[in-house]
């Protein structure tokens, strides 16, 4: 198995705005690897340190200790994003432009040929069901339509590796099951999915190996039967690994 | 390369459906219209007046377009948040920086030789001479001036999260430059120390924006000044532009983004 993506000791301190408190740690030492060709959940509750790890990945912060590094490049260096695609949780795309303007403008960023750019294009317009609203403004599509450019764009470079960012939420039923299907059928072709999510059921349907992350520190990892063992489901599991006791209603 | 064309395109793209442009562009137009087509006490030199005005008028616009489009770049970029999906791409910082600088002259030049264009009908048909290469020559230098001020505005917008706030600051030290700039060291003269000190050191060390107005030669058809001039005015701005921007690259580097 090769690690695509890898985090070795990685360490986060942010200057805290709190009185008497200089800095606030959101990983402490965190080694994840991420082999190619599966489907990774990575998991914890709010604040345990998810987003601050795709940050570091995606080169948004930069470790305070530590490294990270995709296809064997260290994050930092631009180039190491040159075969991921990203999908953040909300949608966060320039509204005066069409969708295909936008897959257009990060198909430049790629590098990709006009001919190149033409059929992509019309794969994935074709793939998140956009074709009649391709020369609409993004900025009158509903937030569903919105999410799917977002996926759109995520794949304009066919990547191999794929973050998503909680990318089924705030949508429907429906979405979900289209997310789903699409996170399959990449798996299928040999892509490399790292993706982030509170829902542990889809997690379990569709993950090869999840981690669970709680107060900045890995605290389990494995596949899905090899840290749900010894509890009924994942969800049960990951509620004792962070801790959480249910007390009876009063 | 191709990063940049596509960030600057995007920038050019957004200036275009956006309305400010055709706002200042008709008002320009309509002022001038105004003030051509009144001719006050049957005054023969109604040219020189006209122009001045159309070209005070271009000035006052064209620094609005660049200061404002430029201003809300990076800071609608992380309010928007549009910039994380950017730079979860290949995209460096320093790309992100020439990409904006680069989009923002541009939609700025076409807006120049627009405005310059309507100028040049609007003197020609009351004088009835075409004077094309003092024109271009004013309008070129116009624009190089503007690169100095867009990539200055750049840096502002950097460690000023308000566009409204880099706006503000940028025009009242550009208006400081174009009206006092060229003084600065004669004022100086006339002050006691520390502030002569003071004054001459400024005049030496601020981009003098001033050197860019050529306004007067086109008014009163004082014909063109020379390449060599033009060239080094040229790498004079060239030289500035590259430092705001350096400057601008260094602190947008550092900067955390979090989503």
């Amino acid at each position: 198995m090769t690690a695509i993506l890898q985090t070795q000791k990685l360490r986060v301190e942010y200057r805290s705005r709190e009185f008497r408190q200089s800095t606030k740690t959101a990983l402490v030492g965190l080694d994840l690897e991420v082999n190619a060709g599966e489907v990774f959940g990575f998991l914890g509750p709010n604040g345990a340190g998810k987003t601050t790890t795709m940050n570091v990945l995606l080169g948004f912060i930069p470790p305070t200790s530590g490294g990270a590094s995709l296809f064997g490049i260290d994050v930092r260096q631009p180039i190491a994003r040159q075969r991921i695609g990203y999908l953040p949780e909300l949608t966060y795309y320039y509204k005066f432009l069409t969708a295909e303007e936008l897959l257009r403008f990060y198909a430049k960023i790629f590098g990709l040929t006009r001919s190149e750019t033409d059929k992509r294009i019309a794969e994935l317009l074709k793939l998140v069901e956009l074709e009649h609203a391709a020369k609409r403004p993004i900025k009158s599509y509903s937030k569903g339509m919105q999410q799917r450019v977002g996926l759109a764009q995520s794949l304009i470079n066919n990547p191999d590796l794929l973050i998503l960012d909680e990318p089924t939420s705030g949508l429907d039923p429906l979405g979900r099951m289209k997310v789903r299907e699409i996170i399959q059928r990449l798996k299928d072709t040999g892509k490399t999915v790292f993706f982030s999510s509170h829902e542990l059921g889809e997690v379990e349907t569709v993950c090869d190996r999840v981690a669970i992350v709680h107060q900045g520190e890995l605290k389990a990892v494995g596949t899905v039967a090899e840290v749900s063992a010894g509890h009924d489901n994942l969800e049960k599991a990951f509620l004792k690994i962070v801790g959480f006791q249910t007390s009876p209603l009063p | 390369m191709n990063k940049i064309a596509a960030l600057a395109g995007v920038v050019i793209k957004e200036l275009y459906r956006r309305k400010d442009f055709y706002v200042l562009f008709v008002l320009t137009a309509l002022l001038t219209l105004g003030a051509g087509s009144v001719n006050f006490f049957n005054d023969d030199k109604i040219v020189r007046y006209v122009k001045d005005i159309c070209l005070l008028l271009i000035w006052v616009s064209a620094l609005v377009i660049a200061v404002v489009t430029t201003a809300r770049q990076i800071p609608a970029e992380r309010e928007a948040r549009t910039i994380f999906p950017l730079l979860a791409k290949p995209v460096s910082r320093g790309h992100v920086i020439v990409g904006k600088f680069l989009g923002c002259w541009l939609a700025t030049g076409v807006a120049l030789f627009v405005f310059y264009f309507f100028f040049a009908i609007i003197t020609g048909s009351k004088e009835q001479i075409w004077p094309w290469l003092g024109y271009l020559q004013a309008l070129w230098m116009h624009w190089v001036m503007l690169a100095v001020v867009i990539a200055m505005v750049l840096l502002g917008s950097i460690y000023f999260a308000a566009p409204s706030s880099t706006s503000t600051i940028t025009i009242i030290v550009v208006a400081g430059i174009l009206l006092l700039g060229g003084h600065l060291n004669t004022i100086a003269l006339s002050q006691p120390e520390p502030i002569q000190g003071l004054l001459s050191f400024l005049y030496f060390v601020m981009p003098h924006l001033e050197w860019y107005d050529l306004r007067d030669f086109v008014v009163y058809d004082m014909g063109m000044i020379s390449l060599r001039a033009l060239a080094l005015a040229t790498v004079y701005g060239a030289v500035w532009t590259g430092i705001f921007l350096l400057l601008a690259w260094l602190g947008f580097r550092r900067k955390s983004l979090t989503t």
